[in-house]
Order: structure tokens, then sequence, then C-alpha cells
């Protein structure tokens, strides 16, 4: 009991540091650019519009990572999901409502063919994902080479719709009030963040997904079924990259094969910065969710300094993965003494 | 408990390292930003003794600009110009942000353009597609936007002020234009001649005004005869490629027009390569676009006959429409930048005087 209790703290240790981290980074911009309006709510929000798509990505793949598998795929099924919204509602007249439950339904399915391979397949899920992700580009190129512009009038007044928060107006240069406000987009990436935490931390099978990523072998031993968990933990997160690349499509309002290259890496990136162990058994998407927003963060700094090449940002975030990696190794170091 | 407790300080110390290290670049850059300010108002009151008491961030006009990254010669020279036009010294706070061809890091670089209170925006899109949402939080929050190079596929146009690029259509134009003054001056104005294009990447809009402002020219010219149509999607191998089996297919082919200067280059290979001659002295004319400094040089080695320019430098223009928006005044929904024609007889004397 002691020694769970231990491994625990360890894992919320990881997450303050990182939360540590985005506030600190947050203050120093507020410093930084004291005039320029980063202290603004809004720019705060914008991490979340712009990034709601990758919140939720972001949080299948921690759920992916935690079984100890990886998923390279997502950003190539987001081009998907974004090209077959894009294609079904300009090209083929489908009804927004309809298009985004066929892209839920295809995220699912993807789920299952990748799930499948990797748990009862027993192959490397980086080699299965790596397919899905030449598959699913290959597909977005397959359905429409140009770029489709979604101008569905029911898609774009959920794109469009402005939540304004009533209080924090502020009047800009040019003498108007801007109220801060949020896209739907945003609540319903927060909506599935908390719906997985919950999920990850309360409920049997959330915490036999960390069961099977800790020690496969004592999993088995337990009693449970792992290939099930793996299968269900794939499925999951097909789901919530369909999900998310809705969101992503929101944001956007196009289809186009170049879309979200590299978002796999992204979303990796920010697990791992959130505390997630790429050996599976550790992980949290309040951690991912930071992950995310530090990310979003150095951006912002980078456009606010308005000078700097935008590529610092790939730069300040190997430094971080560099950091935390070498960090958690520290942390397991030091769980194996304790032993 | 020990190890614990060790745990505990190892993970204190980091933090502190940690902290200390964003501490320390706060300051410098603290003192980089108080520097330049103070440079800002010592320029200022040496220039302008009447700005005195003023804020030296209000002084300036600020604008952001969010690129579509640095691809090619074209976009470099596009950034460079930019850069050189919106200056301290011309009144201009330039805020600029590549977007690594991500139209999500655009959006991004607009929305927080909004929050910075710039005063105008100005994009150079990757995309043509997806701008409603972001376009309509600028104008919700009065910034007006200025889109170059690419068009945008907006739903309503009041979304940006003017739109600044090439005269496609008016390309094509000249290279017919051109063509038919040039075979004129060979005397080969009543010769039957046949034409075949290397079209540009199919749908993109410097494809579709090239070959619709010759085609439509072609008319005028009964005699002669555009064999066949085929992309090379700008690249100089596809160019190549394409050439060749145009080679294969045609004997007497008189002119190439090539739709950008990178498919020419690949084309120019393919005829040496078949053993035939192009430029002023061979047989074959070459026609080109866009002008970069690459086809001058191809032009002084006797390879290509003339490259009808694309021009890149859109910094003035776009500065012209923001003096004309300060001053209350309305604009153009469209502005063209000026384009010229080089042929190769001047190419060595005017290569030195490029900007690309």
């Amino acid at each position: 009991m002691g020694k769970r209790k231990f491994k625990l703290d360890g894992n919320t240790y990881l997450l303050l540091i990182t939360i540590l981290l985005f506030v600190v980074m947050y203050a120093v911009g507020m410093i930084v650019f004291q005039n320029k309006g980063f202290g603004r709510l809004q720019v705060f929000l914008n991490l979340f519009i712009s990034n709601a798509g990758l919140i939720v990505i972001a949080a299948g793949m921690t759920i992916v990572m935690i079984t100890g598998g990886i998923d390279i795929s997502v950003g190539s099924v987001v081009a998907l999901i974004c090209m077959l919204l894009a294609w079904m509602m300009e090209n083929k007249g489908i009804g927004a409502v309809p298009a985004v439950i066929i892209v839920l339904i295809v995220g699912l399915v993807f789920g299952v063919m990748q799930g499948f391979l990797v748990a009862y397949l027993k192959i490397q899920p980086f080699i299965v994902t790596l397919a899905g992700m030449f598959f699913a580009r290959g597909m977005t190129a397959i359905i429409s080479q140009e770029m489709i512009s979604i101008k569905n009038d029911v898609f774009l007044s959920w794109a469009n719709a402005n939540i304004y928060l009533p209080f924090g107006g502020i009047v800009n240069k040019k003498g108007v009030m801007l109220y801060p406000y949020v896209y739907p987009s945003v609540i319903i990436a927060i909506v599935i963040l908390i719906a997985v935490y919950i999920m990850l931390k309360y409920t049997k099978f959330g915490r036999s997904i960390y069961a099977v990523g800790g020690n496969e072998q004592s999993a088995l031993l337990m009693g449970l079924n792992v290939r099930r968990i793996k299968l269900k933990a794939y499925i999951l997160n097909g789901f919530l990259c369909a999900i998310g690349g809705f969101l992503f499509s929101l944001n956007t309002s196009a289809g186009f094969v170049e879309q979200a290259k590299g978002f796999e890496m992204e979303a990796i990136a920010s697990a791992v910065i959130g505390g997630t162990l790429l050996t599976g058994g550790v992980g949290n998407v309040i951690g991912s969710l930071f992950g995310v927003l530090i990310k979003g963060t150095i951006e912002t700094f980078i456009t606010f300094q308005g000078t700097l090449s935008s590529w610092w940002t790939k730069i300040t975030i190997a430094a971080l993965l560099a950091f935390f990696i070498i960090l958690q190794s520290l942390f397991a170091k030091a769980k194996e003494k304790s032993k | 408990m020990k190890r614990k407790f060790l745990c505990t300080l190892l993970s204190v110390a980091m933090t502190a390292v940690m902290l200390s290290g964003c501490g320390g670049k706060t300051t410098t850059t603290d003192a980089t930003t108080k520097q330049e300010t103070t440079q800002e108002t010592n320029t200022d009151t040496a220039t302008d003794t009447k700005s005195e008491d003023t804020n030296a961030a209000g002084d300036t006009i600020v604008v952001g600009f969010s690129q579509v990254g640095a691809e090619s010669d074209w976009r470099t020279a596009n950034t460079e110009s930019m850069k050189t036009t919106f200056t301290e010294e011309n009144g201009y706070t330039l805020l600029f942000d590549d977007a690594q061809q991500k139209q999500e890091n655009q959006i991004k670089a607009v929305r927080n353009f909004i929050q910075q209170d710039v005063d105008y925006i100005v994009i150079a899109p990757v995309t043509e597609t997806g701008w409603d949402t972001v376009l309509k939080e600028a104008k919700d929050a009065g910034i007006p936007v200025i889109i170059v190079d690419r068009m945008v596929d907006v739903s309503d146009d009041s979304l940006y002020e003017a739109w600044v690029g090439s005269n496609f259509l008016q390309e094509g134009y000249d290279a017919a234009d051109w063509l038919a003054e040039y075979l004129d001056k060979q005397q080969r104005s009543a010769e039957d001649i046949n034409i075949v294009t290397l079209q540009g990447t199919i749908g993109a809009s410097a494809q579709i005004g090239r070959t619709d402002g010759v085609e439509e020219k072609m008319k005028e010219h009964t005699n002669w005869t555009m064999l066949e149509r085929q992309t090379g999607e700008f690249t100089q191998a596809k160019g190549q490629e394409v050439m060749e089996s145009f080679l294969k297919s045609y004997d007497d082919i008189d002119v190439v027009i090539a739709e950008n200067d990178n498919m020419a280059f690949g084309a120019i290979d393919a005829i040496k390569a078949a053993g035939k001659t192009c430029g002023p002295n061979g047989d074959i004319i070459i026609l080109s676009f866009d002008a970069v400094a690459a086809a001058f040089d191809s032009m002084i080695a006797g390879d290509m006959n003339v490259s009808i320019e694309c021009n890149p430098l859109h910094g003035p223009r776009v500065a012209e429409l923001i003096q004309k928006l300060e001053k209350g005044e309305t604009v153009d929904k469209i502005a063209y930048v000026e384009e010229g024609i080089f042929p190769a007889d001047t190419a060595a004397e005017i290569k030195p005087t490029r900007a690309y």
C-alpha cells in the first residue's frame, strides 16, 4: 500500500511541475508584454479556442500511452475527418449533423481496426499506427486533392457562435468594446476532458488501463482481460480523435490534404510534458491539457514578440521535452531505489 | 521515508533551477525591450520634436503580418519587401509571423494580433479556405485586414479591406502580346505557329489566369495552334518529364509556354537532351513566367526568350493602401502590383537591379 501511495505522489509532483511551469510562463508573458495586451482574458481563452481539437486528441493519446502504446496516426486522421466533413457537406449535400455522426463512426472504425491489430495480433502500436497514418493521409488525397471550403450554414453557425462572458470587457485601441468569448468547441473540449478524467480515475475500466500499462503480466494474473482493455483504449482514442478532428474543422472550416501535419507529435509532446510516461502505466489528462496550454503559450509569446522566428516554438518544446524526460527518469530511479 | 524526502528535495531543486532559468530570461528580454523603447524614443525625438510627450509605440502604425512560410525565393522576396517597407523609419512597427505552411498557425497568429491591438492585419494566406471565423473576429474588433498574394474564399467580402497581388490574367495577355510582337520582328507572323503549354498546378490562381490570358489572345491569331496543354505542377522535374513526352509526340514545336520558371528550366533540359535548340538563337521559343533570378541567368545563357514578371514586392503597395485608409479614404477591393516583361536581350543589363 505504501508503494502505491508513493507512486501516486511521484506523478502528482510531475503534474504540479507542469502546472507550475505553465503558471510561471504565463506570468512572465504578462510581465514582458504588459502593455501589449498579454494580460487580457481573451489571450488566455484563445489558447483554448485555437487548441480545442488538440486538447481532445491529446486526451486520447494519453489513454493510449498509459496502456504502453502510441498512436501516430492522429494527425492524418484529423485531416481525413476534416476532408470528409467538407466533402460530404459541400460536394454531397449531406447535412451538418449526419456528416458529424458519420465522421464519429469513421473514427470509431479506425480505432477498432488499429486496436484489433495492436491488442489481438500483438503488432507494435508504432507500426500499426504508422500504417494508419499513411492510409488516412492517402485517403484524404483520394477524396479530394483540392481544398474544400466548408460553407454549410449550420456548420458555420456552430463555428461562429461566440459565447460571450458577461464580464471582463475591454475597450481596444479602435474604441470597440470587446467582451471575452469562447466558441462551442471550447466547451465541448472541456466537457470531454473532464469526462475522460473521471473515467480514468473513478471507473473500473479507467483503473484497469493503468494496470495494463503498468505491468501487463500482473494485470493478466489479476484476471484482467488485457486484450479487450487495450482494444477498448484504442477505440476510445479513435473516437476522441474524430471529435478532435471535428473541433479542429470548426476552427479551420476547410478540408485540405496538408492539414494537421505533425499533429500527432504535438499530441505526444503535450502528453509527455504533462507527465505521461512512454513506458505506460503513468499519465494524467489534466497534465496533457497543461502540455497543450504550454505549447500554446510559447506560440503566443512568439507572436507577441513579433520578430522572433516562429521556429523557436519547436526549439523551446524540444528543451521542455528533454527536461521532462530527464525528470521522469529521475523519478523512476528514485522509485526503483525505494523498492 | 528518507528517500521520499530526497525525492521531494530533488524536485524542488529542479523547479528552482527551472524558475531561475525563466527568471533570467525575463530580465534580459525586459532589458532589451526597454533598450528598444529608449532607442525608439531617441529616434522619435530626433526626427520629430512634436512627438516628445506622446508614447513611442503610439506614434507608429502597428502592422501584424502573417506569412505562409519561406518555401521559395519568391516568398522570401515577398517577406523582405514587407520587412523593408514597414520599418520604424517609415513610421511602422511590424509584427511578423511565419506560419510554417500551416493554416492553423495563421489563424492563431491573427487572433494574437487582434489582442495586441494592431492597427492593420496583413495576411498572405496558406490556403484560400477557412477564413470566415477569424476574419469575423478581426472585423468585430474593428481591425482592417489586407490580403496579399492568394485570395481568400469567404462568404462575405466585407471581411477584408482589400487584396493585393498579381494580375495573372494580365500576365497571360502580356505573354501572348510579346510573342506576337517577337514573331513580327522575326518576320514569322504569317507562319503557322505550334505551341505547347506546361501548365501550373491545376486550380492554382496563377495557372488559371495565365492559361486563360493566353487562350483569349490566341483568338486574335488564327495561325497559332495550341498542340497540347499539360500540367507540370510548377516543378522542374515534372516540367522536364512533360516536355519529353511533348517532344516525342510532336516534331514541329515552335513555342513552349511554361507557366513558371522552374518548369521552363525542366523543358530546356528536355529540349537539349532531345538534341534540339531553344532560346533566341535556337529553334524553339521559350516563354516563361515569374522572372526569378535564375530565369535571368537562363536568359543570359541564351536558353530562354522571355519571362513575364510575377512581382513579389507587395510591401509598397500595401503601405499605399494603409496610408489611404489612415486618411479615411476608401480603397479598391482589388489592387494589382506592377509587373514587367523581361526579354532575353535586356536580361544581362537588368539582372543587377533586381531585388530577387
